[in-house]
Parts: structure tokens; sequence; C-alpha cells
């Protein structure tokens, strides 16, 4: 069995604006010290994988910068290993090509070459947008055991999903076999939707995108998922273990808060033989000064406190000074907060700089959120 | 083709480091853990990298698994290089029968060969046992300016101390006219940091004759500086000041430790320029419970802390659960202090269990010595061990505790 890996780094971009008009939905910071990408870069490795390739859109600097060669993730292989896949534009007007891509199917269009050269029998196709450690081989082996064409991984919503957007509702049978796949509406779909994670045979898929091309068919679920149930074996593997998602900045704020659970911390970390890799900064450890008070967070290394910290994540180098009160807070790397500084459900982006004696606060439904590199 | 290196580093890191028993049982000091998430050689790496030196060899003797599984390819210090970078050299059969590093001087000697390769103009000598930040570079223009044959780094020590280093006794100029190791009336505060750069024909010619010298204890301190002395070679002293700290006693690596913490530590490790490299596992965050109470410590990844930490390093992977207590204490990588449990003025290795309410040394104001605890030991429920302790297996638990 040889499988090799798919990774769009833009699809959901416009979910979470705040975060990514300076960045990929892949390299949004996430859970103190990682960023969205770093869990379906690691559940491929952890499962084996290791020729993935990262198709991007736009705005992929810090995205690069965070790959880098990929070795913090063991990817840095002769053969193999990570490979960037950039928009393919022409430069001459009107020739085909000349435009971004604008759906999932298109994405995979652009990146025929990657897949028409992988020699791997499966592809694994995944998002940035679920958090989940989950046991790809688990799913390989189903499909294999299927005999499947595509594999869709689905999980239930939660209560607090229903109003879901941008998600595809999936039915299936008892054995697994796909009844129906259509976008998600509130009463009308089931709960069952699809994680957007899919293993697909590489001929397979080649098959249907030169369908999809031949036919002008931009839908990946739509045209090539719902097009062919009954024609081809389409199967889902319901995933049930923790799985978070990120849907908008206060759905953002929610599966951060959701860290501070110890169920779902465990479930995403704390993985017999599954760890989460991450780019590796070599920060010093945190320093608690004498008049820190802390409870419970969850702390990246690099931080000095000074102050006091509830129900907060903190990001690597965040500084909280003397006499500051933070509470409910996200505050993402090198957010440095004064002395006698109020924070409370406040959201900031990278090197956001809070002054002495600032008090901000937003609500759960609505936090705060202070832009990269701002100073308030 | 590959370029000649200009100076190649040797580390020396076969040391025993005998003084510190327990941690030292089955790993070679330059591989005990300091400060949470690093090892005491990641200082020499770290100050070799930061000061654009790319090779290093690492001479290793005494229990060398962890620190060879450590260094491994040298990919967390940059020292994964295509030419140069990181090599373990350990003690050879060669065709006229095998030795063991018989000393500082002859472990180098039986590595000129390792030197050759890079054809470096200089080289310089390091050992694996000593915290500080340094910048070799500057060091290396210093002997290239005063043309130098040997250059050999100085801190000044207070006078009562010095009687513990090589002192060196140095003209105006900065040229070293008399060595004395630990002498019993020191003329001097200057001692030495044991950072050696020479001119590589020189060392070579010494350590070749040094070689053939049978009465010679082949250790650079005794036998090539004084040699190099009496010869009359160049030897200048190399000037430093900033923090540096031998780690060579279990009291000493505690304090090194407890340097880390305060409002101003007197060595930061939060230092951008100068960022001290380390190899470490994937952790998850580290996270606070409800509950606890962290005062003055130093916490690292993969921790989960529920009861209360008090002047303290903490691990990577380290749990404390609520109601423990762990206070003036240095708890390495993945030990967990179970419920109720009191640490007080104590090194407890790595993977270590504490049971419930076991009390482990004294409170610090009350004790005079250190209690040690061993790697992987389970330390069973109620268990009282004193201050002072040195617990290496399991089985010294019945003759210590009370």
């Amino acid at each position: 069995m040889s499988v090799a890996g798919l990774i769009f780094s833009n699809i959901h971009d416009s979910a979470v604006p705040e975060f990514t008009t300076v960045r990929t939905m892949a390299s949004v910071p996430f859970g103190c010290r990682y960023r969205l990408i770093d869990f379906p870069l690691s559940n491929m490795v952890n499962s084996g994988i290791t020729k993935i390739g990262i198709i991007t859109h736009n705005n992929y600097q810090s995205l690069m910068d965070h790959i880098g060669t990929g070795k913090d993730w063991d990817l840095a292989r002769r053969s193999g290993g990570i490979k960037v896949l950039p928009p393919f534009i022409t430069a001459y007007e009107g020739a085909t090509g000349s435009k971004l891509y604008t759906t999932r199917l298109e994405a995979l269009m652009g990146v025929m070459n990657f897949i028409s050269r992988c020699n791997e029998d499966y592809l694994v196709l995944s998002d940035c947008d679920g958090i989940c450690n989950i046991d790809l081989s688990e799913v390989i082996d189903f499909h294999i055991e299927k005999n499947a064409d595509l594999t869709v991984v689905t999980r239930r919503l939660s209560a607090d999903e229903a109003d879901i957007k941008d998600a595809t509702a999936i039915s299936a049978e008892e054995d697994g076999a796909v009844k129906d796949a259509s976008a998600y509406l509130r009463g009308v779909s089931g709960n069952e939707v699809s994680t957007n994670i899919v293993v697909v045979s590489r001929m397979f898929l080649l098959g249907a995108l030169r369908d999809a091309a031949a036919h002008g068919y931009k839908h990946f679920y739509k045209d090539i998922v719902a097009r062919r149930i009954g024609r081809a074996r389409i199967y889902r593997y319901m995933y049930e273990k923790t799985f978070v998602h990120i849907n908008s900045l206060e759905g953002y704020f929610a599966s951060s808060m959701k860290l501070l659970d110890p169920t779902v911390r465990n479930g995403l970390f704390n993985v017999e033989n599954m760890p989460i890799y991450t780019k590796l900064r070599n920060s010093a450890p945190t320093r608690y000064t004498s008049s820190a008070k802390v409870t419970n967070s969850y702390v990246a290394d690099g931080c000095v406190i000074e102050g006091t910290v509830e129900n907060c994540i903190l990001f690597r180098g965040v500084r909280i000074g003397k006499g500051t009160v933070v509470k409910n807070c996200v505050l993402l790397q090198d957010t440095f907060t004064g002395n006698n500084v109020s924070l409370n459900c406040v959201i900031t982006d990278k090197n956001a700089v809070i002054c002495d004696g600032r008090m901000l606060s937003g609500h759960s439904s609505m936090p705060f959120f202070i832009p990269k590199g701002a100073m308030v | 083709m590959f370029r000649n290196k200009e100076c190649v580093a040797m580390l020396l890191a076969g040391g025993q480091g005998s003084r510190l028993y327990a941690l030292t049982e089955k790993n070679a000091k330059p591989a005990v853990p300091f400060g949470g998430k690093y090892r005491i050689i990641d200082f020499t790496l770290s100050n070799c990298v930061n000061s654009g030196i790319d090779t290093v060899g690492v001479l290793t003797q005494y229990q060398p698994l962890m620190l060879n599984d450590y260094i491994g390819n040298g990919l967390p210090w940059d020292l994964d290089r295509a030419y140069g970078g990181v090599k373990i050299l350990p003690p050879y059969q060669g065709k006229n029968g095998a030795d063991w590093y018989k000393g500082t001087a002859n472990a180098i000697y039986q590595n000129l060969q390792f030197i050759d390769r890079y054809n470096p103009e200089y080289v310089l000598i390091l050992s694996g046992d000593h915290i500080y930040k340094m910048d070799y570079d500057k060091m290396l223009d210093y002997h290239k300016k005063t043309n130098a044959d040997c250059t050999i780094a100085v801190i000044d020590v207070p006078i009562e101390e010095a009687s513990r280093f090589g002192i060196m006794s140095v003209d105006d100029e900065g040229k070293i006219f008399k060595f004395s190791e630990k002498p019993k009336n020191p003329d001097s505060t200057k001692a030495s940091m044991g950072i050696y750069i020479f001119s590589k024909e020189c060392l070579a010619r010494y350590l070749i004759a040094d070689a053939e010298d049978p009465d010679s204890s082949n250790d650079f301190g005794k036998n090539i500086i004084p040699n190099m002395l009496a010869a009359g070679e160049k030897l200048v002293a190399y000037p430093f000041s900033g923090y540096w700290k031998d780690v060579g006693t279990i009291s000493s690596l505690w304090e090194a430790n407890m340097d880390l913490l305060g409002d101003n530590p007197v060595l930061n490790l939060d230092d951008e320029e100068w960022r001290i490299y380390s190899r470490h596992e994937a952790h998850a965050p580290q996270f606070v419970g409800n509950g606890a109470v962290i005062d003055n410590s130093s916490l690292t990844e993969g921790c989960e802390i529920y009861g209360t930490v008090r002047n303290s390093i903490i691990g990577a992977g380290v749990k404390v659960m609520s109601g423990a207590c762990v206070c003036d204490s240095v708890i390495l990588e993945d030990v967990v202090v179970e419920s109720g449990a009191q640490v007080n003025y104590s090194i407890i290795d790595s993977g270590t269990t504490v049971g419930k309410d076991c009390k482990i040394g004294v409170s610090k104001e009350n004790a005079k010595e250190i209690c040690v605890v061993g790697a992987d030991i389970n330390v069973p429920d109620g268990t009282v061990i004193d201050e002072g302790a040195m617990i290496s297996k399991a089985s010294d638990l019945v003759k210590e505790g009370r």
C-alpha cells in the first residue's frame, strides 16, 4: 500500500478573514504553538505518508515560512517529502490557466501534474479547517477493504453547529456506501457531514478529473462524488473522536476555549504514538515570576508571566505585565501586554501590543479582535 | 572538492561527571538535562553555531549512548551539513592497538586525522560541562590579532575561590607568563575556562611530542600548556565577562538552574540574539489547572500542573497533581509527582514517579544538602527520603527510606 497526501491550504480562507487577510487558512495559528496545517500534516506523517503536496492559492508567504524544508515534520527528503504546489498561471492573457482556481475541483485540476506523476496507489486529500488527530491508516485500510474508489471521512455535527455553512451533508447505507452528497442545510440535511478528508484511488481520481475537464465540471462533491453514486464505489468512514472545526472568528474563539477541556486537549495532543508536530522555535521555557497567578490556562514556551491569567490560551513569546489581568483570551505569538492591563474575551493576532493601563473586553459571542502588529 | 574550514571545534565530552552521582549513572555529564528543556552540551554546541563554527568533533567515552542519541545528525543545532557538521568521535582501534582516551590532550591527539581532513588554520578546544553564552568568533579574532600560538579564555573569579581553578598570571599585554593548576596561594584571579584556541600546526607539534612522553598525563592543563610556556610560545589570555558556571557538582547544577529564575534572571535564555538550541520531542503546550499555584518558576512544554510549584524548574512532560507541592527543586522530564507528595530542595531525574504523600527532601531553610532521586524509579506512596540522599535505584529506597 502506498499513499501520497494533498492538502488544500486556502480553501475556507473566507471563514476567518480577520486572520486570513495576512495568511492562508493553513497558517492560522491555533493551540498555543501550532498552525492549522500541522494537524493534517502530522496525521499524514503519523500514518506513514511521506510525499505530501500542499496546494496554495494566494497569501502563502507565512505558510512557506512555517513549512520551510519540512524538516520539523521529518519531511525534508530526497525522494518525496513536502512539495508546495503554487497556482499554475500563465502570463499570457486568454490562455488556459490564466485564472486562479475558485473551487476544490479546479484546484485539483491545477495539480494534475503532481497527481499523474505520483506512483502511489492512493491519495489522501485534506483541508485545514478541521482539527483532529486521526489515524489515516485505518481509513485507508477501510478504503481497501471496501474496494472503494473514493472514501469520505464524515463526522456528526454537534448541537452548536446546526447552522454551519459551507458543509457537505453525506448520507449512507449501513455498510457505508454513500447514498447522497449535498450542500448542508439545517432542517433538510441529516447531521452527518464531510470532514473534507478524503481517501481516493489515484487512477479513479485521474479519470474523474479528465472527465471533469472534458465536461467543464466545477464542483468536487456535486460533479465527482454525487454524479458517480451508483456507478463508482463511494463510501464514507465515520470519524467519532475529537474533532474541532473553525468556520468563523467566534468559532475560532470557541474552539480555542475547548482546549481547556481535558477530553478535547487529550484527544488532540495526547494520543499514544500520534504526536502533533510543528515548526520549532527554540523558545526558552516559560517563566512565571512571584507575582504571577495562573489558573486553567494552556500556555506555550517562551512566555514571561508577571500578572494574572485565567482561562486563556497563550502562544509562544507572550508577555503578561505586572498587575495585568487577562481572562478568557487567546493571545497569539509575541503579544505584549504592559502593566495593569485588563483583557476579557480578546483575541490578539501576532505581535500585538497592549499599552499600560488599557482595558478591553469582548464577549464570547463576539470576541474583540486586535490585528497583527496593532498597538492599543 | 570542498572549501577548507578556518576553525574546527573539538568538544571534550567523555568525562564521567562522577560528582553528579545518580544523574550520571547511565548518562555522560554533557547529556545531563538542564533548565527544563536543555542538556548541558546545548550551550557549547549553540555557541559554536552562533559563532559561525560549523564543524564540531564531539569526543565521547563514558556512557555515550544517550549523548550519541541526543546529538544524532546535529539537526537541532543546524549542524547537519553536507561537509563538516557535528561528528561523534569515540576511541577506536588502530593499526598499533587500541586505547581509551588517556587524557584531554590524548583524546585530541588520537583525532588529529579528523582535524586534518578539514585542513583548518585554528582548532578550538571546548569542554561540554559549562553553562555560558560566548562568541568564539570574537575570541578567534583576538587570537589572530595578537598573533598568538594559543589563546586561553579566562574569567575573573573571587580570590577565595581561585584555588579551585587553573590560574593564569598575565602581563600588561595579555600575555600569559605563568600557569598554575589549582594553586594553594593564587597570585591572580584569572581562571582558565577550559576554552583554548590553538594554531593548528603548533597544536599538532605539541600533541605529537606529548604522546611520545611516557611520563605525561596527556592533559592540556597539566602538560600541553606548561610545555608551551616553558618553550617560550606565545600564549595569551582572552578575558571573558558574563555568565559562566561549571556544573560539575550537584549543588552547582542546582544553583545554575535557579539562576534562570527571578524577575531579572542572571542567566537569560530568552535571548533572540543568542538562542540556545536543543533537541526536543513534540510536546503539547503546558497546562495549568484550576487550583494550581505557580510562583517564581520555569515551566516547559508538555507539563501539567494542578498543585503548587515554587522556586522550581519543571521539565517537559512533568505532572504535578493537585495537593502536591514542589519547592526549590529541579524536576527533569516526564516525572510525575502524585497528589499530597512534597518535594523540597531536590533534583528528581527523568521518568521517576513520586508516589502519593511522599516526602522528598527537607525544606531549603532547614536543609544542608540537596536530595537526588535518579531516573525511572517508582517511589512508593508515603515514602520519606531525607535531605542529601542519593537514590539511584529502587533498591536504594530500602536503605534510605524511613
